[in-house]
C-alpha cells in the first residue's frame, strides 16, 4: 500500500487549517533546491524511494510480528527498516535522513537496549526467573484471537536497536559523501595513486 | 540501621530537585538525614554499650552468599558521632558558605549527603564486601567533591589523584579481605575477629589491608594527595578530609587491631610509617603559609598519631586513640571552618596577608583558639586528656613503646608549634600588614564553628559521658583492662611533665621558627609527590608501549593473527580427538544447488583476482547472496532472509567505508608482494580447515542433537512460538540476545565516536555545513565497520 502523502508529520502547528486545505500536502515531496547537495540528483529515484519508504516500513514492522510463527522476527525487521532509511539516504544524501528522523540515533539504539533489558528483567518482578516469558491469550471482536507472547518485547527491543545502528552508520560512516572532497571521485583518486607510485 | 543508611541515599537522589527550588536552603535539608541518624544513633546507645550490639542483615545475593550486616558497637557509635555529627554540622555551615544561586548547589549537596550516607554504611558494616562497596563509595565522592566542575587543571589533577591513590588503596584492601575471608571461612568481620586465623596468607592479608588503609588515611608514602585535595571547597575539606574521610583508615586499623595487634606484619609497617607520617606532616605544616594548606598538614601529621596509637596495641592506647579520634574530628573540624569564615570574608587565606582578624572577631577567636589548644594538646581540652592518654600508654617501659614515645614527643613538637603559626598568623596583628578589612562574621557560621569547639571543652571537663564508648572499643582487645580513666587531673605525674615538656618546646621551636630554616633539607628524589608522578607516568608509558605492540595498525596481521589461531588452536583439539565415524558424503541434494555453486564459486575466485576495490566488495557480494540462496533451497527461510538482509546493509557500508581508499589494490613495492604470498597461504589454509572441517563434522552426526530436538520440542509450549528460530532467539537463548544487541550497541557508539572524533580537527567552515542534528559530517576515514 502507498499512502499518497509523505510519512512525516512533523507540522506541528496549533492554528486551524481551512477545511478547503485539509487534503493540501503540507510538506513538500523533495528537497527544494537550497537543500540540495553536491552529488548529481535522480528524479526517479528520489521519488521513488519516498513512495516506497512507507511500504518497506510497514513491511518490518509486519517481519516484526510474524516472526513468532512466520518468517522474521526483530532482527530481520529491523534491518528492514534500516534498508529503508539507507534508500532513502542514498537517493536524498543526509540532509533527508535529517529531514526524516528528529531523534538522534543513539537514543534508539538506547531505547532499543533499554526495552530489551527491561523485558528480561520484569519476570522478577512477579518472582518469575529473570528472562522467562508468558503468553497472554485475547480475543478481540474484530481481529480475532490474538496471543501475545512477552518476548515480542524483547524482539521490538531488537528490531529498535537495529534500526538505531542503521541510522547511525548512516550518521557517521555515510557523512561527508556528497561533500565531494577530494578522493571521492574516482579520477581525482586516481590520479592520486599516479603521483604517489 | 539500613533504613538510615537507604534515607542518605534516597535524600541525595531527590536533593539536587530540591536545591532547584529552594537554592542554598537544600543544604539545610540535607542536614536532616544525618542529624536523626544522630539523636537515633544516641538513643539507642545503651544497645551498643550493653555488648548487645543489635545486627540487621540484608542478603542481596542469597545464591550466593553475599549479604550486607549492619552491626552496632561501640566503634561504630563513635564513627556514626563524628560521621553524622559533624556532617550534620557542615552541611548547615555550607548552607551559610555557598554562594546564592550557585549552580553546584543540588551537585555538592547531593554528593555530601550521599558522601555521609556511604560513611556510615562504611562504619556499620560487617561484612567485608559490603565494608568494600561503601569504601568505594566514599572514594567516589570525594572524586567528585574534589574535582567539582572540573574547569580547572589544578582541580582535575587533584582530584585525579585523590582517586588513584585512594583507588588503588580500596583494591588492595579488596584482595586482602578476600584473602582474610577465605582463610577464616566466613565474610563476617565480628567472627573474624572473635576467631582471627592464622596461617602463611594472614600476613599477606593484614599488609594488603593496610595499604588501604595507609593511602585512605594520607600516610606517608602516599600523602600528597590530601594537600593537594585542598582544592575543594572548605566545607567539604572539613568533613571529608578532616573528620570523616581520611577516618576511615584509622577505622579500618582500629576495627581490625584487636585481633591482629600482635601480628608484626600488622604493628611494625603501623607504627613506622605512623611515627614517618607523624612526624613529617608536623614538619611539613611548619612551612605553610596557606592556613588550609598547613591544616591540611597537620591532619597528616595526626593521622600518623593515631595510626601509631592503634600499632602500639595496649589497652591504654588503644583507649588514647578513640579519645584523640573524637578530639581530632571536633577541633579539626572546628578550624576548618574557621579557614572557610576567614577565606569567604576576607578572599584570603594566606597568613602573611591576614592582620587584626582577633580583634575584629573575638568570640570566633576564642572558638579558634579552644580548637587549637586542643590540638596542641593543651589543658583543659580533649585533646590534652587524649594525648595524656597516650602517653600513660606508651610509657610501659618496653624499649618499643618507649621509641615510639620518643618518636610522638617529637611529632607533638611539632604539632604545638604549627597549632601556635596557625592561631597567630590567623588573628594575631602583623605591624607590617595593614589590618586587614572584613565584616563580621556572621552569627550562624561562627555558633556552627562554636558547637565543636566548646565539645571540646565540655567533654574535657566531662569525658564520662563518652568514656563508656571509648573504653569499650578497648574492652575488644584480648588484654585485661588497667584501672585507667580518661580525666584532666591524674595528679603530678610523669606524663604531666612530658606534656609540660613537649607545650615548652614546641613553643621554643615556633618562636625559633626552625623549620622556615630548614627548607631544602629533605631530598628533592625524597618528594612522594614525584614518586607518584614517576609512578603515573611509567604506568602511561608501559601501557603505551604493550598497546603499540599489540595494536599494529595492519588489518591483514590482525586478521592473520586470527586465523592462524584458529587453525592452530582448534584445529590440534578436534585432531586430538580421534577419528572421526565414516561420513557418507553426497553430492547434491538438489538440482538448484548446482548452478547456485557455481555462481559462487564462480564469484569467490574472480575477487581473488579483482584490481579494483569496488568490484572486490560486490562479487563478495555476489557469494553471500547465492549463500543465501543456497539456505532457501534447503528450506532455511528465516537464515535466508536475514542472509539478504545483511547482505543488502554490508554492501552498503562497504561502499561507503571504501571510498576512501585508493580504487585499486595494487601496490608493486616488493614488501607487499612478499607479503601476499603469506596472505595467500594462510588464507587457503584456513579457508580449507574450515571447509572440510564443517564436511566432515557435521555429516557425522548422528540424527538431531539433544539440544536441537528439545527446542522444537517444546517452542509451541514453552514461548508461544512456532518459528523456532525465532524461539531460540527471543526466549530459549534470549540471554545470548541480549548480550549480542549490547555487544552490537557498544560496537556502533564505539565507531561512531571514532569517526565523529576525527571531525573536530576539520576547519570550521566545513563544520558549518553540518545539518544532520549536531553531529559534523565527517571525512569516513578508514574505520573499520564491522558488522
Amino acid at each position: 500500500m502507498t499512502t499518497d502523502r509523505p510519512t512525516e508529520e512533523t507540522d506541528h502547528d496549533t492554528d486551524p487549517v481551512p477545511w478547503t486545505f485539509w487534503d493540501r500536502p503540507r510538506d513538500r515531496w523533495l528537497m527544494a533546491e537550497h537543500n540540495c547537495n553536491t552529488w548529481p540528483r535522480s528524479l526517479l529515484l528520489e521519488v521513488v524511494a519516498r513512495v516506497v519508504f512507507p511500504t518497506v516500513l510497514i513491511l518490518s514492522v509486519y517481519l516484526l510480528f510474524a516472526g513468532h510463527n512466520n518468517a522474521g522476527g526483530g532482527f530481520s525487521g529491523g534491518l528492514v527498516a534500516g534498508l529503508a532509511f539507507v534508500l532513502r539516504y542514498v537517493a536524498g544524501g543526509s540532509a533527508e535522513l535529517a529531514a526524516m528522523v528528529r531523534i538522534r540515533p543513539p537514543v534508539v539504539i538506547g531505547a532499543g537496549l533499554s526495552i530489551a533489558i527491561v523485558t528480561a528483567l520484569s519476570p522478577a518482578f512477579f518472582g518469575e526467573a529473570v528472562l522467562s516469558s508468558a503468553v497472554w491469550s485475547l480475543h478481540l471482536p474484530l481481529l480475532g484471537d490474538l496471543k501475545i507472547a512477552t518476548n515480542l518485547f524483547l524482539d521490538l527491543g531488537v528490531y529498535l536497536l537495529i534500526v538505531g545502528v542503521v541510522m547511525d552508520l548512516l550518521r557517521t560512516v555515510g557523512a561527508g559523501t556528497e561533500l565531494g572532497g577530494p578522493g571521492l571521485d574516482e579520477e581525482t583518486m586516481e590520479r592520486d595513486e599516479v603521483e604517489r607510485t | 540501621m539500613l533504613t538510615a543508611i537507604a534515607a542518605h541515599f534516597v535524600l541525595a537522589a531527590v536533593l539536587p530537585l530540591i536545591a532547584r527550588r529552594w537554592g542554598r536552603g537544600a543544604f539545610v535539608v540535607g542536614a536532616v538525614a544525618p542529624a536523626l541518624t544522630l539523636v537515633l544513633a544516641v538513643s539507642h546507645a545503651d544497645d551498643a554499650l550493653a555488648a548487645r550490639h543489635p545486627t540487621e542483615t540484608l542478603a542481596w545475593a542469597p545464591g550466593i552468599g553475599l549479604e550486607f550486616t549492619a552491626r552496632f558497637d561501640e566503634l561504630a557509635l563513635l564513627m556514626i558521632l563524628l560521621v553524622s555529627g559533624i556532617g550534620a554540622l557542615v552541611l548547615c555551615y555550607y548552607a551559610c558558605y555557598a554562594k546564592p544561586g550557585d549552580r553546584a548547589v543540588g551537585r555538592d549537596s547531593a554528593l555530601l549527603v550521599l558522601f555521609a550516607g556511604s560513611m556510615l554504611g562504611l562504619v556499620l558494616a560487617d561484612d567485608v564486601i559490603s565494608l568494600y562497596i561503601f569504601w568505594e563509595l566514599t572514594t567516589v565522592c570525594s572524586f567528585l567533591l574534589v574535582g567539582g566542575d572540573g574547569l580547572t587543571k589544578k582541580l582535575r589533577k587533584s582530584a585525579t589523584q585523590a582517586l588513584l591513590v585512594t583507588s588503588l588503596g580500596g583494591l588492595s584492601m579488596l584482595l586482602g579481605l578476600i584473602l582474610l575471608a577465605s582463610a577464616s571461612g566466613t565474610t563476617r568481620i565480628s567472627e573474624i575477629l572473635a576467631d582471627p586465623p592464622g596461617g602463611g596468607v594472614v600476613p599477606i592479608a593484614v599488609v594488603l589491608i593496610l595499604l588501604g588503609a595507609f593511602t585512605k588515611s594520607a600516610q606517608v608514602p602516599f600523602h600528597p594527595w590530601l594537600p593537594g585535595a585542598m582544592v575543594a571547597p572548605t566545607p567539604v575539606s572539613a568533613y571529608l578530609h578532616a573528620a570523616a574521610m581520611v577516618k576511615a583508615g584509622v577505622y579500618l586499623v582500629a576495627r581490625f587491631a584487636p585481633a591482629f595487634s600482635d601480628l608484626p606484619a600488622w604493628w611494625v609497617p603501623i607504627v613506622v610509617l605512623g611515627l614517618w607520617t607523624m612526624v613529617l606532616g608536623g614538619f611539613r605544616a611548619l612551612r605553610q603559609h596557606d592556613l588550609k594548606t598547613l591544616l591540611a598538614y597537620g591532619t597528616i601529621s595526626q593521622l600518623g598519631f593515631l595510626m601509631v596509637l592503634v600499632g602500639a596495641g595496649t589497652w591504654i592506647t588503644a583507649l588514647a586513640d578513640v579519645t584523640l579520634v573524637l578530639a581530632h574530628g571536633l577541633f579539626k573540624s572546628a578550624l576548618f571552618l574557621t579557614v572557610g569564615i576567614i577565606d569567604k570574608r576576607t578572599g584570603t587565606r594566606d597568613i602573611r596577608e591576614l592582620s587584626g582578624l582577633g580583634s575584629r572577631w573575638p568570640v570566633l577567636t576564642a572558638f579558634a583558639t579552644l580548637a587549637v589548644l586542643s590540638m596542641a594538646g593543651v589543658p583543659p581540652l580533649l585533646g590534652f586528656v587524649g594525648k595524656e592518654a597516650a602517653i600513660e600508654g606508651l610509657l610501659t617501659g618496653d624499649p618499643k613503646d618507649l621509641a615510639l614515645l620518643a618518636g610522638v614527643m617529637l611529632g607533638s613538637v611539632f604539632t604545638v608549634a604549627y597549632s601556635l603559626r596557625f592561631l597567630v598568623g590567623a588573628f594575631g596583628t602583623r605591624p607590617t600588614v595593614a589590618p586587614t578589612k572584613a565584616p563580621p562574621s556572621g552569627v550562624a557560621m561562627t555558633t556552627m564553628v562554636g558547637i565543636p569547639a566548646v565539645a571540646s571543652l565540655v567533654l574535657a571537663f566531662a569525658p564520662w559521658i563518652v568514656e563508656p564508648v571509648l573504653a569499650g572499643y578497648a574492652d575488644t582487645y584480648p588484654l585485661p583492662a588497667p584501672d585507667y580513666h580518661l580525666a584532666l587531673w591524674h595528679g603530678l605525674t610523669l606524663p604531666l611533665l612530658i606534656s609540660a615538656v613537649i607545650i615548652a618546646a614546641g613553643y621554643a621551636m615556633y618562636r625559633a621558627s626552625l623549620a622556615p630554616k630548614l627548607a631544602g633539607w629533605i631530598p628533592e628524589r625524597m618528594s612522594a609527590q614525584n614518586g607518584y608522578r614517576a609512578a603515573v607516568m611509567g604506568l602511561d608509558r608501559g601501557a603505551l608501549s604493550i598497546t603499540g605492540r599489540l595494536q599494529a595498525g595492519s588489518l591483514p596481521t590482525y586478521l592473520g593473527i586470527i586465523l592462524v589461531t584458529m587453525v592452530v588452536l582448534p584445529g590440534a583439539g578436534l585432531l586430538a580427538g580421534g577419528p572421526l565415524s565414516p561420513t557418507e558424503l553426497r553430492a547434491w541434494d538438489s538440482w538448484m544447488q548446482l548452478p547456485l555453486a557455481v555462481l559462487v564459486l564462480a564469484a569467490a575466485g574472480t575477487v581473488v583476482l579483482a584490481r579494483r576495490r569496488l568490484t572486490a566488495v560486490l562479487l563478495t557480494g555476489v557469494v553471500g547472496y547465492g549463500i543465501g540462496a543456497l539456505f532457501i533451497v534447503d528450506g532455511g527461510a528465516d537464515l535466508a532472509l536475514a542472509q539478504f538482509l545483511v547482505e543488502s546493509l554490508t554492501l552498503v557500508v562497504f561502499v561507503f567505508v571504501i571510498r576512501r581508499f585508493p580504487p585499486r589494490f595494487v601496490d608493486a613495492r616488493p614488501y607487499f608482494r612478499r607479503a601476499r604470498w603469506v596472505k595467500a597461504g594462510i588464507a587457503a589454509v584456513a579457508g580449507t580447515f574450515v571447509a572440510v572441517l564443517a564436511v566432515l563434522y557435521s555429516g557425522s552426526r548422528d540424527g538431531l542433537p539433544e539440544a536441537s530436538r528439545f527446542y522444537i520440542e517444546n517452542a509451541e509450549s514453552a514461548t508461544g512460538a512456532s518459528n523456532v528460530v525465532n524461539a531460540i532467539i527471543v526466549d530459549f537463548r534470549a540471554f545470548d540476545t541480549i548480550g549480542e544487541i549490547a555487544v552490537l550497541a557498544v560496537a556502533a557508539t564505539g565507531a561512531a565516536s571514532l569517526i565523529l572524533a576525527r571531525a573536530r580537527q576539520r576547519p570550521p567552515s566545513l563544520a558549518a555545513l553540518d545539518e544532520t542534528d549536531g553531529t559534523d559530517e565527517t571525512d569516513g576515514e578508514r574505520t573499520e565497520v564491522k558488522r
